[in-house]
C-alpha cells in the first residue's frame, strides 16, 4: 500500500511535470487563496493585537463616565457643554456603589507649558490621585500626588513623555525642576511611563497632571467648583463591569432627577465595550477577508477540477490499460486524487510562503504590525488539503467509474 | 483437473438506442490448459466480444464462463480487476502502453497493483523483459522502441503476473512481417513453456502459429478444429 502511494505520488508529480505551465496556471488559484488567507490574516491578527494593547492602557477594569449635552429648551448643547458630572456624583458613586474599587475624576484643558526658554502647547489634567491609579500609569522616574496635595493644592505636576521631550533638553533631569503652567509655577515631581496611542489615536503621553483642587483652583479658573469633565471609576473584576455601569447609570439619573423618558445626561463606557467595538470593527474586516480568500479558494478549486476532467479526458486510454491489468476503481480514484492533491498542496505550500512574505512586507513597508501564526499557517494547509480532496474528487470518480472495454478503444 | 475456461450459452446483447445488438448467440466453448487457440473471424462477427469476455474485461449478459473453476458472470468490477490482474495477461493490436514511461515500469504495472514491494516489481519487470529480448532497453519510454519492440514490452507486461492465460489480440496487426514472425516466435515460445495462450486475428498465416482454430461467425462458432501448428518450424 505504501508502495503504491509513493509510486502514485511520483506519477502524479512526473504528470505534472510534463505540463508545467498547465499545473503552475492551476495552482496560481490555490496560491492567490492561500496567501491571501495568510496575509489577511496576520494583518487582522496584528491590528486586533495593536488594538488589545491600546485597550490595555487605558487601566484595568475601568468604567468612563462623562457628561453628556443637555438639551435646554429644545436646543442640544455640546457634548460636556454644561455642567452635569460633578465631584459630588463621583463621591456619592463610591458611597453607595460597594462594587466600585476606586474613584477618580478629571477635568481637561489646554495651556501653554513652560520651562526656561522652551514651551510647549498641550493638554493639562487636573486629576484626583486615584485616577493615576485607576488609569495603571507607571513612573519612569519619580512618583504620584499625594491626598494631602490634593487637600492643600499644591502646585505639582506629573509630566507625559511627550511634554518632556518638549520642554527638557536631552538628559536633563525633569523631576525637581520647576515648570509654568499659564504662568503658574509648578514643581515636577514625576514622569510618567509611555503609553503610547489611546484607542481613539491621541498620544496619551502628551499630558500633564496636576492635582483637580489645583486646578480648579489656582489655574484653570473654573466657573462652576466641582465640575468635572469626567469620573474614571474601576471594579476588582471584569465580570463586575456591567453590573456596576448600571448601578452608576441608575443613582445618576436619581441624582439629577431624570424622569422616565429623559434621556441621560452622561454617558457610560465601560472598557470591555470599548473593546468590543474595536475588535468588532478588526473582525468585520477579517471577514471580509477571508470571504475574499474563500473565492479565490474555491476558483483554484474548480480550476484544478477543471484541470483533471482535461487529464481524465486526455488519459482515457491509459485508465482503459491500468484497469485491464488490474487496476480497481479505488486504485485509478486515489491517483487521480493524489494528482489534485499535489496541485493543491504544492500549490498551498508556495501560497503560505507567499502569504508569509506578503504579511512582512507590509509590516516593513507601509508598518502595520502583522502576527503570522503557526495556527494560521496549519489552517490554511489544511484548506488547500481539502481543496484538492473536494475538488479532485469528482473527476477522480468519473475516471473510477470508466469501463475498461471503452476506456481501451478510446482514441 | 478442470479445463481452464469453460464458457457455456454465452449470450451478449447490446442495446444500441432502441436497436437490440446480439454480439453473441450461444457461444459454448472449453478450453484445456496449455492449449494455443486462434479465434478467428471477420469484423462484426463478435470475436473481439467474445475475447472481452473470456478476459473479464466483459460479462456475459447470459449464460456462464468459468475461468479456473471460478463462475465469473456475477462478479463485481473489483473482482473482475482482480482476477484479470491475477490470471490474465493482455496483449492488444495498439501496444497499449503508458506513454512517456519506462518499459521497465510499463512491465512492473500489474505487479504494482499487486501491491508487490517495489524491488520485488523491479526483479520481476527485469526478467519478463529479458525473456522477451529487451534486456538493456529497460529505460526507454515507447516512443524510444520500433513497434515490434513495443510489442515485445507489452508482451513482458502480460506473462510478468505469470498469468494462467495470455490473451492476444490482433497482436502483430500494426506489424511488418519480420517484427510478426517475432512475437509469434515469442507467443509460441510461451505457450511451449506450459502457458495458455489464446490469438484473436483475421490473418490466417497468424491462426496458424495455433494448434486449435475457432472461426466465429455473426456470434457463433462456426467452426472449432484442430489444426497441426507450427510450432516446430519456428523454432528452428
Amino acid at each position: 500500500m505504501l508502495a503504491f502511494v509513493w509510486l502514485t505520488v511520483i506519477t502524479a508529480l512526473r504528470v505534472l511535470g510534463r505540463n508545467r505551465l498547465r499545473a503552475g496556471l492551476t495552482m496560481l488559484g490555490i496560491i492567490i487563496g492561500v496567501g491571501a488567507v495568510i496575509a489577511m490574516v496576520s494583518i487582522g491578527e496584528g491590528a486586533k493585537q495593536a488594538v488589545q494593547k491600546q485597550i490595555a492602557t487605558m487601566g484595568t477594569n475601568v468604567i468612563m463616565i462623562w457628561p453628556s449635552y443637555m438639551t435646554i429648551g429644545g436646543v442640544r448643547g455640546a457634548q460636556g457643554g454644561a455642567v452635569t458630572l460633578t465631584v459630588a456624583d463621583a463621591l456619592e458613586l463610591k458611597k453607595r456603589i460597594p462594587l466600585l474599587s476606586e474613584t477618580g475624576w478629571l477635568i481637561r484643558s489646554t495651556m501653554q507649558i513652560v520651562n526656561g526658554s522652551r514651551n510647549w502647547n498641550g493638554p493639562v489634567h487636573g486629576v484626583s490621585p486615584s485616577y493615576v491609579t485607576i488609569r495603571d500609569w507607571s513612573f519612569s522616574s519619580g512618583g504620584s500626588f499625594t491626598q494631602t496635595d490634593m487637600e492643600s493644592a499644591a502646585r505639582v505636576a506629573l509630566l507625559g513623555q511627550t511634554v518632556v521631550e518638549n520642554i527638557f533638553e536631552p538628559g536633563e533631569e525633569p523631576v525637581g525642576a520647576i515648570i509654568r503652567i499659564k504662568n503658574v509655577p509648578f514643581r515636577v515631581i514625576g514622569v510618567l511611563s509611555p503609553k503610547g496611542q489611546s484607542v481613539q489615536g491621541s498620544d496619551q503621553d502628551d499630558v500633564v497632571f496636576i492635582p483637580f483642587t489645583t486646578a480648579e483652583r489656582k489655574v484653570f479658573g473654573t466657573l462652576f467648583l466641582g465640575s468635572v469633565g469626567g469620573v474614571f471609576v474601576s471594579t476588582e473584576r471584569t465580570e463586575d463591569l456591567a453590573d456596576a455601569a448600571e448601578q452608576i447609570r441608575q443613582v445618576m439619573r436619581a441624582r439629577h432627577r431624570l424622569q422616565g423618558e429623559q434621556p441621560d445626561d452622561f454617558t457610560i463606557r465601560t472598557q470591555v465595550e470599548i473593546g468590543k467595538v474595536q475588535e468588532g470593527t478588526s473582525e468585520t474586516l477579517t471577514v471580509m477577508l477571508m470571504i475574499i480568500a474563500s473565492v479565490s479558494l474555491l476558483v483554484g478549486g474548480i480550476g484544478i477540477m477543471n484541470i483533471l476532467l482535461v487529464s481524465v479526458t486526455e488519459r482515457t486510454r491509459e485508465i482503459g490499460i491500468r484497469m485491464a491489468v488490474g487496476a480497481k476503481r479505488f486504485h485509478i480514484l486515489i491517483q487521480f486524487l493524489i494528482e489534485a492533491l499535489t496541485l493543491s498542496v504544492v500549490g498551498g505550500c508556495i501560497g503560505i510562503l507567499f502569504g508569509v512574505l506578503a504579511a512582512r512586507l507590509t509590516t516593513v513597508i507601509a508598518g502595520w504590525p502583522t502576527i503570522i501564526s503557526s495556527d494560521t499557517v496549519a489552517v490554511a494547509f489544511v484548506f488547500s488539503v481539502v481543496v484538492g480532496l473536494f475538488f479532485g474528487l469528482y473527476p477522480a470518480n468519473k475516471a473510477a467509474r470508466l469501463n475498461p472495454i471503452e476506456a481501451l478503444r478510446y482514441e | 483437473m478442470n479445463p481452464l475456461i469453460v464458457g457455456e450459452d454465452i449470450w451478449k446483447v447490446y442495446r444500441v438506442g432502441d436497436v437490440e445488438v446480439q454480439a453473441l448467440r450461444g457461444v459454448s466453448v472449453t478450453i484445456e490448459r496449455g492449449e494455443f487457440v486462434a479465434i478467428m473471424g471477420s469484423s462484426g462477427s463478435g470475436k473481439s466480444t467474445l475475447m472481452n469476455i473470456l478476459g473479464c474485461l466483459d460479462q456475459p449478459t447470459k449464460g456462464g464462463y468459468r475461468l479456473n473453476g471460478v463462475e465469473v458472470g456475477q462478479l463485481r468490477p473489483d473482482q473482475l480487476a482482480e482476477i484479470r490482474n491475477q490470471q490474465i495477461g493482455f496483449v492488444f493490436q495498439s501496444f497499449n502502453l503508458i506513454p512517456r514511461t519506462s518499459a521497465l515500469e510499463n512491465a512492473q504495472l500489474p505487479l504494482f497493483y499487486r501491491g508487490l514491494p517495489l524491488k520485488e516489481q523491479r526483479t520481476l519487470a527485469s526478467a519478463a523483459l529479458q525473456r522477451v529480448g529487451l534486456k538493456g532497453r529497460e529505460h526507454h519510454s515507447p516512443t524510444q522502441l520500433s513497434g515490434g519492440q513495443q510489442q515485445r514490452v507489452a508482451i513482458a507486461r502480460a506473462l510478468v503476473t505469470a498469468p494462467s492465460l495470455l490473451l492476444a489480440d490482433e497482436p502483430t496487426g500494426n506489424l511488418d512481417t519480420e517484427s510478426s514472425q517475432d512475437i509469434m516466435g515469442i507467443l509460441e515460445g510461451l505457450n511451449r513453456d506450459g502457458m495458455t495462450v489464446i490469438l484473436v486475428t483475421h490473418e490466417v498465416d497468424i491462426a496458424a502459429y495455433a494448434s486449435r482454430e475457432i472461426v466465429v461467425k455473426d456470434g457463433q462458432i462456426l467452426s472449432d478444429r484442430a489444426t497441426k501448428g507450427r510450432s516446430h518450424a519456428v523454432g528452428a
